[in-house]
C-alpha cells in the first residue's frame, strides 16, 4: 500500500511529462498530410534510369503521361486531348491538353514530349520496340506533336500508355535532354504532386505537395488515367519504418495512414482491427515465376524446362509463399489471368499436370544428373519461400538440386552471369512481377527470345517465337494481335521459356478515415482523401 | 601527456590506412554487382553493363583503389552509388539521430547501473544483488526486437504513452525529440545497464575488501562516503571502460532498434548500402566507425587519469 502511494504520484508525473512531450507533435499537425508506408526505399529519382518500382511510383507523383492504362487495361488519353492516325497508320498526330504546366510555371510543349519519348526510347523496352518503328518525330505547333513511323505497328498506344517501368513520364526538354545513361539532377513534372527536394532525406522520408495548378480530367479515375485529383495538402513517404511489425504497429496507433505492401502475415491483424481496413487496389495483382538460363545444361534442353514445369504444381508455391487463401489464385496464363491479352493456349502441361508426368518427361529428356543451381534469396520475404518449394518439387522429379543461399542483391548481381553454373553462373531463380509488366507480349521480357541478345536473364532462343512476336509488333488489328498472342502463348509453353507459378494479390492496410481508393495496379496517391 | 597524445594520434593513421584497404578489397571480392541493383529487376544485362561503366566498375581493382584512395586523401569519401549523394553528407545526416539515441541511452544506463551496481555490492548476497544478477542474465538474454516489441505494444499501443516510430530533430524542439527517443533508448538500455551493472557490482565489490575500505570504516565515515569516494572511486576504471565500449557500440549502429523504431541512423545506413552494394558508402561509413573506436578508446585511457592519479602517460 505504501510503496503504491509513494508510486502513485512519480507515475503521475511521468504521465504528464510524457503528455507535455508530446504537445509538439500535436500542434504541427495543421495541413492535411498522408503518411504513407512505401514498399521500399526510394533512392533512384529518375524513372526513366532504373526499372525500380520505387521510382516508378515516384515518377506517378509528379510526372503526367501522354496515355495511361485503365483498370481494365484498355488505353486512355491522359495529357492528350485528342489524336488521329493516318488510314496506313504511318502518320500519328497527337494534340495536347490546354493547361498543362510544369512545376516550374513554364507550359507542357510538344518538344518536352519529344525530348522526353526519345529518352525513354533509349531505356525502356517496349520504348526501344517502338522507336524501331520510328522515323522521325516533329511539333507543327507547340501544343502537337507528330510521330511519323516507317511500317505501322499495333501497339503505338500501348507503349506510350505504358503502365509501369520504364513508364514513358513526360518532363521539360532541358531535363529529358539529360544523357539516358545518366541520372536526372532536377525533378519537375507536370503531375499531381510537387517533389519537396529539399525535404529529401534518403532513407528517411520524400515529400510531395499538391501542385496547385494541376487541371485534372474530368473522367473518374481509374488505373493510371482518368481525373488526377489531389485532396490532401502533402503526402509523405516514410522511407525508414521497414519492420513490418513496427508498421502494423504505427499504423494501428495512427502514426501512418497507409502500409503499401502488407505482410501476409499480418493481413488477418488488419482484417480484425476495426480502426483499419484493406482496400481493393489492383484487379490483377503480381504473378510468380521461375526463369530457366537457357545457356547451359540442363536447361538448353526443352525436354527438360518441359519437366520442370509439370513438375511445378502452382498451388505448393502460392500456399507456401502467400498462404491467405483469400489472396492467390492458380493461374495458367503467362500474359495474366483476365488481362486483354491473357491466355491458357498451351497450358495444360502444367495446369494439368503431375509430378508422374514430369518424372516421364525428365526420363524421355536424357538428363544427365547436373545439379540444379536454385538461387534462393534469403532477405526477401516475398519470394524467400519459393526457392525451397521449388527444390522439394525438382527432387521429386527427379532432378538433383543445389539450392544456393544468397542475399537479393547477390542474386540479381549472379542473374547477370552467363557463365556456366559451375563458374559462378546459375540455372534457376525465381521471382514476381506486377501483372502490368508481363500482360502484354511485347513488354513481358520472357518473350524475347534473340538468344543473347534478349533484353532480360535466361536468353531463350527461338526463331519462331521471335517470328511470331514480330508479327504482333505490326498487327493493328485487335482479332489479329489477340490470335497471336495466342500463338505466342502456345509456343512459350513448348519450348519452355519458364514456369509460371501463380498470382497473388499484394495487400495494402490504411486507416479507416482514408477514403479514395480506387482500382490502380500499382501505388497511386491521387484521389484519396482523409477525414 | 601530449606525447602521449600525439602519439596516439599519430597511431590512429596506420589503423585507418589498413581499415581503408582492408574495406575496400573485401567489398570488391564478395558477390554482388551495385549495378544490377541500380538498374532495376527488369533492366537487361545491357543497361547493367552501361551503368557499371558509368560508375567505373570495369576498371581494374587497383586502378579504382587508387582513385579512391587519391579522394581519400583530399577527404573526399566519394558519393553513393545509391542516392547520389557525398557519402560525408550522408554520415552527417545520419550522424545526430545515432549520437542521440547514444547518448540518451548511455545516460539512462549510467544512471540505473552505477547506483544499482555499487548497491548490490554493498548488499553483496541480498535480495538486491539477487534480482540485479537475475535481471543482467534476462537483460543479456531478451533479444533486443522482442523487448522493443514488447514495449511498443505496452508504452506505445496499450497505454498511448509515447510514440511507434519515427524521430525527430533536435532542431524541432528539445521535447519533441526526446518524446521520441525515449522509448528507443529504454530499449536499448536494458542491455547496457545489465552490463555495466554487472561491472560496476564485480569492481566495487573487490575494492570493498580492501584494506583502505576497512581503515576508511574504522575511522567513522559514512556508509555512503565509504561507499562513494573510497569503493567507487577505486572501482572506476574497469567502469569506465565499459562505458566507452558501449558508448562506440552505440555509435557504431544499433541496426535493430533503428529498424523498429524507424530512426534513419547510422546503423541502418551501413546497411541498406551492404544489402544495395553501395561500395562508396561502406567504405566511408566503416573508415568513420574505426575513428570513432580509436577515438572513444583514447578518451577511456585518458579517463583513467582522472579516475586514477597513479596512471600517468
Amino acid at each position: 500500500m505504501n510503496l503504491t502511494r509513494r508510486l502513485l504520484p512519480t507515475a503521475a508525473l511521468t504521465a504528464a511529462a510524457l503528455a507535455a512531450l508530446s504537445l509538439a507533435p500535436a500542434a504541427l499537425a495543421q495541413e492535411k498530410v498522408l503518411r504513407v508506408v512505401p514498399h521500399s526505399n526510394l533512392a533512384v529519382l529518375d524513372p526513366i534510369w532504373t526499372t525500380a518500382y520505387m521510382s516508378r511510383n515516384h515518377g506517378y507523383m509528379i510526372y503526367d503521361t501522354l496515355f495511361g492504362t485503365d483498370e481494365n487495361g484498355k488505353v486512355k488519353p491522359q495529357m492528350v486531348e485528342s489524336w488521329s492516325e493516318t488510314p496506313d497508320k504511318r502518320l500519328w498526330t497527337f494534340k495536347l491538353r490546354k493547361g498543362l504546366e510544369f512545376h516550374d510555371g513554364k507550359p507542357v510543349t510538344g518538344e518536352d514530349v519529344i525530348a522526353s519519348l526519345q529518352r525513354w526510347g533509349k531505356r525502356d523496352a517496349m520504348g526501344s520496340a517502338l522507336m524501331q518503328f520510328v522515323q522521325r518525330m516533329d511539333t507543327p505547333a507547340p501544343d502537337t506533336f507528330r510521330i511519323f513511323l516507317s511500317e505501322a505497328n499495333g501497339f503505338m498506344l500501348e507503349a506510350l500508355g505504358k503502365p509501369s517501368s520504364n513508364v514513358p513520364f513526360i518532363m521539360p526538354k532541358r531535363i529529358a535532354d539529360t544523357d539516358p545513361f545518366k541520372q536526372i539532377e532536377e525533378h519537375i513534372g507536370s503531375g499531381p504532386y510537387v517533389f519537396k527536394r529539399e525535404e529529401f532525406k534518403p532513407g528517411d522520408k520524400a515529400v510531395y505537395t499538391k501542385f496547385a495548378k494541376y487541371v485534372p480530367r474530368s473522367e473518374p479515375p481509374s488505373g493510371s488515367t482518368g481525373g488526377k485529383r489531389v485532396y490532401v495538402d502533402r503526402v509523405e513517404w516514410n522511407l525508414a519504418l521497414r519492420d513490418a511489425q513496427a508498421q502494423v504497429s504505427a499504423l494501428q496507433k495512427g502514426e501512418v495512414d497507409v502500409i503499401e505492401a502488407l505482410p501476409f502475415d499480418h493481413y488477418e491483424t488488419v482484417k480484425r482491427d476495426g480502426s483499419l481496413q484493406i482496400p481493393k487496389y489492383s484487379n490483377y495483382g503480381l504473378q510468380y515465376m521461375a526463369r530457366f538460363n537457357h545457356l547451359h545444361k540442363p536447361f538448353d534442353n526443352p525436354k527438360v524446362r518441359q519437366a520442370v514445369i509439370a513438375a511445378f504444381n502452382q498451388e505448393a508455391f502460392l500456399r507456401a509463399q502467400v498462404g491467405v487463401k483469400d489472396l492467390y489464385k492458380a493461374c495458367g496464363s503467362m500474359f495474366i489471368c483476365g488481362s486483354p491479352y491473357g491466355s491458357l493456349a498451351g497450358s495444360d502441361l502444367q495446369m494439368k499436370s503431375n509430378m508422374k508426368k514430369a518424372q516421364d518427361l525428365l526420363k524421355a529428356s536424357g538428363y544427365d544428373g547436373t545439379p540444379i543451381v536454385v538461387m534462393k534469396p534469403t532477405d526477401l520475404a516475398s519470394i524467400q519461400k519459393l526457392p525451397d518449394v521449388a527444390a522439394q518439387l525438382l527432387r521429386q522429379a527427379g532432378f538433383k538440386v543445389d539450392l544456393q543461399a544468397m542475399d537479393w542483391q547477390t542474386l540479381v548481381g549472379r542473374r547477370a552471369k552467363k557463365d556456366a553454373p559451375e563458374k559462378g553462373g546459375w540455372h534457376m531463380f525465381l521471382t514476381a512481377w506486377q501483372a502490368f509488366d508481363v500482360w502484354s507480349p511485347i513488354a513481358n521480357p520472357t518473350t524475347d527470345t534473340r538468344g543473347e541478345k534478349s533484353t532480360w536473364f535466361g536468353w531463350a532462343t527461338d526463331d519462331k517465337l521471335a517470328q511470331v512476336r514480330n508479327e504482333f509488333m505490326r498487327a493493328t488489328d485487335d482479332a489479329q494481335k489477340k490470335k497471336l498472342a495466342d500463338q505466342m502463348h502456345a509456343r512459350m509453353f513448348e519450348i519452355g521459356t519458364h514456369a509460371t507459378l501463380g498470382e497473388y494479390s499484394q495487400p495494402m492496410a490504411a486507416r479507416k478515415n482514408i477514403s479514395g481508393f480506387f482500382i490502380t495496379n500499382g501505388n497511386i496517391y491521387w484521389n484519396l482523401k482523409k477525414d | 601527456m601530449l606525447a602521449f597524445l600525439a602519439r596516439r594520434l599519430l597511431a590512429t593513421i596506420p589503423v585507418l590506412l589498413i581499415v581503408a584497404v582492408l574495406v575496400f578489397l573485401m567489398l570488391r571480392l564478395t558477390p554482388g554487382d551495385p549495378a544490377a541493383v541500380l538498374a532495376g529487376d527488369a533492366a537487361s544485362p545491357d543497361q547493367i553493363a552501361q551503368i557499371r561503366t558509368t560508375l567505373g566498375l570495369d576498371r581494374s581493382i587497383p586502378e579504382q583503389f587508387f582513385i579512391w584512395f587519391g579522394h581519400l586523401l583530399t577527404g573526399d569519401l566519394g558519393q553513393s552509388y545509391y542516392y547520389k549523394t557525398e557519402v560525408t553528407t550522408l554520415i552527417a545526416q545520419r550522424l545526430e539521430p545515432t549520437l542521440s539515441l547514444a547518448v540518451i541511452t548511455i545516460t539512462i544506463a549510467v544512471l540505473v547501473a552505477v547506483p544499482l551496481g555499487v548497491l548490490a555490492a554493498w548488499r553483496f548476497g541480498g535480495w538486491l544483488d539477487r534480482a540485479l544478477m537475475a535481471f543482467s542474465v534476462l537483460g543479456f538474454s531478451v533479444p533486443v526486437f522482442v523487448l522493443a516489441y514488447v514495449l511498443i505494444w505496452l508504452v506505445s499501443l496499450k497505454l498511448g504513452w509515447l510514440p511507434v516510430q519515427g524521430y525527430k530533430r533536435f532542431a524541432d524542439g528539445p521535447g519533441t525529440w526526446l518524446y521520441h527517443l525515449v522509448l528507443p533508448a529504454l530499449t536499448l538500455s536494458v542491455i547496457y545497464v545489465a552490463l555495466i551493472a554487472r561491472v560496476t557490482r564485480a569492481s566495487v565489490l573487490e575494492t570493498l575488501g580492501e584494506d583502505y575500505i576497512r581503515t576508511a570504516r574504522a575511522k567513522g565515515l559514512p556508509e555512503n562516503k565509504v561507499l562513494l569516494r573510497h569503493a567507487l572511486a577505486n572501482a572506476a576504471v574497469p567502469i569506465a571502460t565499459v562505458i566507452g565500449i558501449g558508448i562506440a557500440l552505440l555509435i557504431g549502429g544499433v541496426v535493430v532498434t533503428e529498424s523498429v523504431y524507424a530512426i534513419p541512423g547510422l546503423g541502418r545506413l551501413t546497411v541498406d548500402a551492404v544489402l544495395a552494394r553501395d561500395f562508396p558508402t561502406i567504405q566511408g561509413v566503416i573508415l568513420f566507425f574505426s575513428f570513432v573506436y580509436v577515438l572513444v578508446n583514447l578518451l577511456v585511457d585518458l579517463s583513467y587519469v582522472f579516475f586514477d592519479p597513479r596512471i600517468r602517460y
